[in-house]
């Protein structure tokens, strides 16, 4: 066997062998790898807070920690989105005052979203139910293990299913039932499906209804439809200061994946608003039929129903008080009763974005909790980041492999605020002044 | 003696050497239905599943090491074909989001799309061919 001839099955053995793995070098693709940076103070993540404040983690993986609700006496309540050793409730309590929960217990046999206290009771919802636990004269749960189920049956299919919740000073219960469909076409989320008008989601959800709050077992029929025309609420907030409901929507997706030739991908990743509206009874926010353009300043017909991005339409349909950027996925709304924050923050909103995924391919935006300054029950000025960091950084905010996701929001006695996370289960109470 | 030990690995080699050459054209047919599908994915996919096919918690699963996407391929071509609503648990969590049908995609273009996701996000499966796109959508109708 000549020697050249060997050199020539070895160079086209290893020329194959290289193509091999050049396929396989092409074939395979870059996925983000998340490792743990650890600082003191706050977990796993730094945040970032206007100066004089400081956060500490009160509790730590909780679970899908979604909203939260306070006592007078300081206990702290999480509903988790998924059971915890069987619980969907986490109590937490911080028996020493050093900003950290010592305490924790679980109690309550159902997921959810939506908690809120009021009237010597807790209430807490499924994503088909609300109950409620008594609170004892000393303020712990009377009964864990039998609630009294206040409102049952509620709409849950697969989209828009977390069942946010808010109380009145009059003994009302409101509760979001968000519409199960991103903007009712006759095939939910399917190019070339037209918009149903009229829309038959919004007869049972789509909307926010009004319970009472003392009514067991109350379902539709028994309850009023507050407002309609709301896609889906997660961030709603009681505001004592004008004694009415205040509500952050999720604005629609997809205008690109939908409408291509309506809409390139910076445009679908910036439109459209994510709103804030106040309610009354009677309210109509508008969706399906319009979406909000916070460039334009206009509710602009949807493209599902002969929307062009420039037509207006939605004269009976109420503006918001505010708006912002698209997709930032608005879960926690507060406004701000406490002494302890600087002037500027009193009777003002704090709203927490969960952090967006309908921008792609634009890079993901949100995983920060935002303030809007009010004065006499309406927005001044302009809105700024208040906590940012939840994400890990910048790329972990733009892949959308946020290390947490900012959720709920509740104010404490002392007027310190707590921020959920319903990625890892953190707890974060943010104070200001003095540690 | 030397002579049987350098006969054996000559032809040794130039079996191995045989094969990569038969190898090649496949793997670079392969390579080209990858990269169609990538484009199909960017266009039809990325917006929900994202750039990494990682998902978006609790909302689009992910189709990463998961049996959706590298189990039977009839399944993923009728998820492809006919959309899907009644949502996947993996790993123990909840993915609700409805999935739009795509049956307006030609036979090509969702076998090169499949490919793509069963050789992409660090997947490793065989192809899916048009043909068995082709026999699926005729039972699907």
């Amino acid at each position: 066997m000549p020697t050249r001839m060997i050199r020539m099955i070895y160079a086209l053995l290893l020329s194959s062998v290289f193509s091999v793995f050049a396929c396989a070098n092409n074939s395979s693709h870059d996925t983000t790898k998340i490792s743990a940076s650890v600082s003191e103070g706050d977990g796993d993540v730094t945040l970032t807070l206007p100066a004089g404040f400081h956060a500490s983690v009160f509790a730590e993986n909780l679970g899908s920690a979604r909203h939260i609700a306070v006592n007078s006496n300081g206990d702290v309540y999480v509903k988790l989105q998924g059971l915890k050793d069987g619980k969907g409730i986490v109590r937490l309590r911080d028996t020493n005052g050093d900003g950290k929960a010592e305490e924790k217990s679980g109690f309550g046999d159902f997921a959810g979203t939506g908690i809120a206290i009021g009237n010597s009771y807790l209430y807490a919802s499924s994503d088909e139910e609300v109950f409620r636990f008594k609170l004892d004269a000393s303020g712990n749960v009377a009964d864990p293990d039998h609630p009294e189920k206040i409102v049952t049956g509620l709409l849950s299919r697969h989209e828009h299913e977390a069942k946010a919740i808010a109380l009145d000073n009059d003994g009302n219960l409101y509760v979001n039932i968000g519409a199960y469909s991103n903007s009712c076409q006759v095939q939910d989320r399917q190019k070339g499906s037209p918009g149903m008008k009229p829309c038959p989601i919004l007869d049972s959800a789509g909307g926010i209804w009004k319970f009472k709050a003392d009514k067991p077992n109350q379902t539709y029929g028994d309850g009023v439809r507050y407002a309609t025309g709301l896609r889906n609420v997660v961030g709603l907030n009681w505001n004592t200061q004008t004694n009415t409901l205040f509500v952050m929507q999720h604005g629609r997706d997809q205008l690109h994946d939908l409408f291509p030739d309506l809409y390139d991908t910076k445009q679908s990743a910036e439109l459209p608003a994510e709103c804030l509206y106040e309610l009354h009874q009677g309210s109509n926010c508008g969706w399906p039929y319009i979406y909000y353009d916070q460039v334009q300043h206009k509710k602009i017909l949807a493209p599902e129903f002969g929307g062009d991005g420039k037509k207006t339409a939605g004269e009976d349909a109420q503006d918001p008080v505010f708006s912002f950027p698209g997709h930032l996925a608005p879960n926690g709304l507060l406004f701000y009763t406490g002494s302890q924050f600087p002037e500027k923050y009193k009777n003002g909103a704090f709203v927490v974005f969960h952090g967006s995924w309908n921008r792609a391919p634009e890079p993901q935006a949100g995983y920060f909790v935002v303030f809007v300054p009010f004065k006499d029950g309406k927005p001044v000025g302009n809105w700024e980041v208040f906590a940012d960091g939840f994400s890990g950084g910048a790329q972990f905010t733009a892949s959308g492999r946020a290390k947490h996701r900012p959720c709920g929001i509740a104010q404490s006695p002392d007027g310190s605020i707590y921020v959920t996370d319903d990625t890892k289960g953190t707890v974060w109470k943010i104070s200001y002044g003095n540690k | 003696m030397i002579y049987w030990i350098r006969l054996v690995v000559v032809t040794g080699l130039f079996l191995i050497g045989i094969s990569a050459w038969t190898i090649a054209p496949l793997q670079s047919k392969l390579q080209a239905s990858i990269d169609r599908g990538k484009i199909i994915y960017t266009q039809q996919c990325l917006s929900c599943h994202m750039m990494d096919g990682g998902g978006v918690q609790s909302m689009n699963p992910p189709l990463i090491r998961t049996k959706w996407v590298l189990g039977d391929k009839a399944d993923l071509i009728t998820i492809v074909l006919k959309g899907m609503n009644s949502g996947v648990e993996i790993d123990a969590v909840q993915y609700h989001n409805i999935m739009a049908s795509h049956a307006d995609l030609s036979d090509q273009q969702i076998a090169d799309v499949l490919t793509y996701i069963r050789n992409g996000f660090g997947n490793k499966a065989k192809a899916v061919t048009e043909a068995e796109v082709k026999t699926v959508r005729a039972k699907t109708h």
